[in-house]
């Protein structure tokens, strides 16, 4: 094991972490606002869906992400439609909503590309290299530039939620929807703003994975990162800077994980594929403990 | 008024669901006009008469998938059907994506009581029971599935991908191929159909070159093409040199790293035109020619198919190299093309070794 794996290694833990930074934040703005947004696997799907084709369609792997952004808008538009407007049981409307998305990904894709026999593909995103020059360490620089947005996001986030008044907004309707709305702040407008924002940034997330990572686009892309996000979120305690921790800490692991299976230790594979999930749950059991939500999550709210 | 209001926003997304489900192609309907006697208030009224075509029955299947069609073994069932159905042979139309929570048994049975086709071809594979159940229950029907399973009296075949031939031809190129001694395989999960391939590469690797050693990593999961490239990344950071991607994803960490890969059950060279030296394929024509016959001809029987998807009989091959061709030293090219060639007159067996394989083979030599 020599400095090189150290390198590698984090390097993979950045790649790993993007998807999941972008899943995290949307739903964090989707939990601030009051609602679990259980859409996420399915909006990441189909971001990456429509992301995919949209960049095939055009030739460009930017507005790709913008389509995605925009079906990300509109998964999070059909959530709070039986999330917000109708108070539908929240659990029951995001499942849905997840159901819905991946169904309709998988029946366009096939409405648009048919049955091939190999994979249609596209030239995905090159990772940026900006410290090529470096010496041992410049390796750890070279992302894609979707990863060092899912970075900066991280602050602006922090910004927009406890900076400006719409963040208040959003904290206070999934706080207190009942004092925010006697506040004169329009409860279902707020909700579902912050649902189509988280909706757009789980959506980015997907297009990463199949426009960043892949250039192709397939089912079982996801494979279930957005239920990973949502533990992350109690990991993270609703707290922007610890989403970057918490992704980046499962991103770790399953980087170490890849490595370890071929280092010839003798221990069954399952127990190394096991090992990010086990290092979150345990993460989460420590760091959970005094975690709190906004205590109006998965309360819809009906206006009198 | 709120549960109901919940039930009928589930209705919504279920229906929805469904729709995204329904089957694409469209059956082509062949008009089979019979004599069709009705009872009508106790006289007979005879309706028709159109006498039947001459020609060779068309006839009447139905695909009945637990995966959808764009996973690489349901492709490459659907590609011989569809090719059947184009040639004329016969109607084919088609469920997939059915899962392994019951749907597939439902469809089965309803295909087959409704439908009433000669024959259903499908994958039994976490269905194992479920299709043995219906297939008892409808002996006039031929049930061609693929399984990890045996056969079932009367009217049961199994099939299976039984490529480790041309995987350990791969094996062999890749052997020649590495200059690091280093392999590597991204595959799914340690079940026998992955686990035969895998070390059917790696014996072919070490009869070439005693000192290599094969690193083998399972994502754990059928399709999850990102973390199948981030495995292959892995791989090349500990030094392999040519990858055999079991999996889809590893292209694109091939790539990026310039290193040889190899694809796996179709021709996967479009993927990195200029990387990808060659693949295993499965071709299915020869199983789906075999029990058409059979069927059309009143032979067919239950059994196990296997050797319709090997070398001998066409139902398994080595993709051709391509532009990589030029690449390839003669002389391994040479010797590969001479196991190749006794492998399909039986003068040479490749062994089935279905155990799991070491996530780091030993070399012969060091």
């Amino acid at each position: 094991m020599d400095f090189n794996f150290f390198i590698g290694l984090i390097a993979a833990t950045f790649r790993v972490a993007t998807p999941l930074i972008y899943g995290t934040l949307g739903e964090l703005f989707c939990e601030r606002a009051g609602i679990l947004n259980l859409g996420i696997e399915g909006t990441m799907f189909i971001g990456s869906f429509v992301g995919f084709a949209v960049a095939d369609a055009t030739g460009s792997l930017w507005l790709g992400v913008l389509a995605a952004v925009v079906s990300g808008m509109l998964g999070g538009l059909i959530m709070s439609l039986f999330a917000v407007r109708l108070g539908v049981n929240q659990h029951v409307s995001g499942l849905g909503t997840t159901l819905l998305l991946t169904g309709l990904s998988l029946f366009l894709f096939r409405v648009v590309y048919g049955i091939q026999r190999i994979q249609p593909a596209i030239k995905p995103f090159q990772a940026l290299s900006p410290f090529d020059d470096l010496p041992v360490l410049g390796p750890i620089f070279q992302q894609y530039a979707l990863t060092y947005i899912a970075i900066l996001l991280i602050p602006l986030a922090w910004w927009v939620l406890y900076r400006t008044n719409f963040g208040l907004s959003i904290r206070s309707v999934g706080e207190n929807p009942e004092a925010a709305d006697a506040a004169g702040i329009n409860v279902y407008r707020v909700r579902t703003i912050a649902l189509m924002i988280g909706g757009g940034l789980m959506a980015v997330g997907g297009a990463f994975l199949s426009i960043g990572q892949l250039g192709s686009f397939t089912f079982g892309i996801i494979s279930g990162r957005g239920w990973v996000c949502i533990a992350l979120i109690i990991f993270a305690n609703w707290l922007p800077s610890r989403v970057l921790w918490g992704a980046l800490l499962f991103g770790l692991i399953e980087a170490l994980q890849l490595r370890l299976q071929t280092t010839g230790l003798k221990l069954p594979y399952e127990a190394f594929l096991a090992l990010p999930y086990i290092v979150t749950i345990i993460a989460l059991a420590i760091a959970g403990r005094n975690a709190t939500g906004p205590a109006a999550v998965l309360k819809p709210y009906k206006r009198e | 008024m709120r549960k109901a209001l919940s039930l009928f926003v589930l209705s919504v997304f279920v229906l929805g669901l469904l729709a995204a489900c329904a089957p694409q192609e469209v059956v082509k309907t062949v008009e089979v006009v019979k004599t069709v006697v009705v009872e009508q208030a106790g006289e007979t009224v005879i309706i028709t008469a159109t006498p039947a075509p001459e020609e060779a029955k068309v006839l009447s299947v139905y695909g009945i998938f637990a995966t959808p069609s764009e996973e690489p073994w349901d492709r490459v069932i659907q590609d011989a059907l569809f090719e059947a159905r184009d040639a004329g042979r016969i109607t084919y139309d088609f469920v997939d994506n059915l899962g392994y929570s019951g749907d597939l048994e439902r469809v089965l049975q309803e295909t087959a009581e409704q439908k009433k086709p000669d024959v259903i071809f499908g994958d039994a594979f976490g269905n194992e029971e479920a299709v043995r159940r219906v297939a008892a229950m409808y002996p006039e029907i031929a049930f061609v599935f693929g399984s990890g399973l045996g056969p079932s009296e009367p009217n049961l075949s199994v099939f299976d991908n039984w490529i480790h031939e041309p995987a350990y031809l791969c094996g062999m190129l890749a052997g020649g191929m590495t200059k690091s001694n280093t392999l590597g395989v991204v595959a799914a999960i340690p079940v026998p159909e992955v686990n035969r391939l895998v070390n059917a590469f790696t014996a072919g690797a070490l009869e070439v070159n005693p000192k290599v050693t094969v690193l083998t990593t399972f994502i754990g999961s059928w399709f999850d093409p990102a973390k199948a490239k981030e495995a292959a990344l892995a791989q090349i950071e500990q030094g392999a040199d040519v990858i055999y991607a079991e999996r889809f994803g590893v292209h694109e960490a091939a790539k990026e790293k310039g290193v040889w890969m190899f694809g796996n059950m179709s021709d996967q060279n479009e993927l990195a035109p200029d990387l990808v030296i060659s693949s295993p394929v499965w071709n299915m024509g020869p199983t789906v020619d075999y029990v058409l016959t059979a069927v059309a001809g009143g032979t067919y029987t239950a059994q196990d198919l296997k050797d319709f998807s090997m070398m001998a009989k066409g139902g398994a091959s080595l993709a051709p190299f391509h532009g990589t061709e030029s690449k390839l030293p003669a002389d391994l090219v040479a010797k590969v093309k001479e196991r190749e060639k006794q492998i399909l007159q039986g003068l040479f067996r490749v062994d089935i070794d279905e155990r799991q394989p070491p996530e780091r083979s030993q070399p012969l030599e060091k």
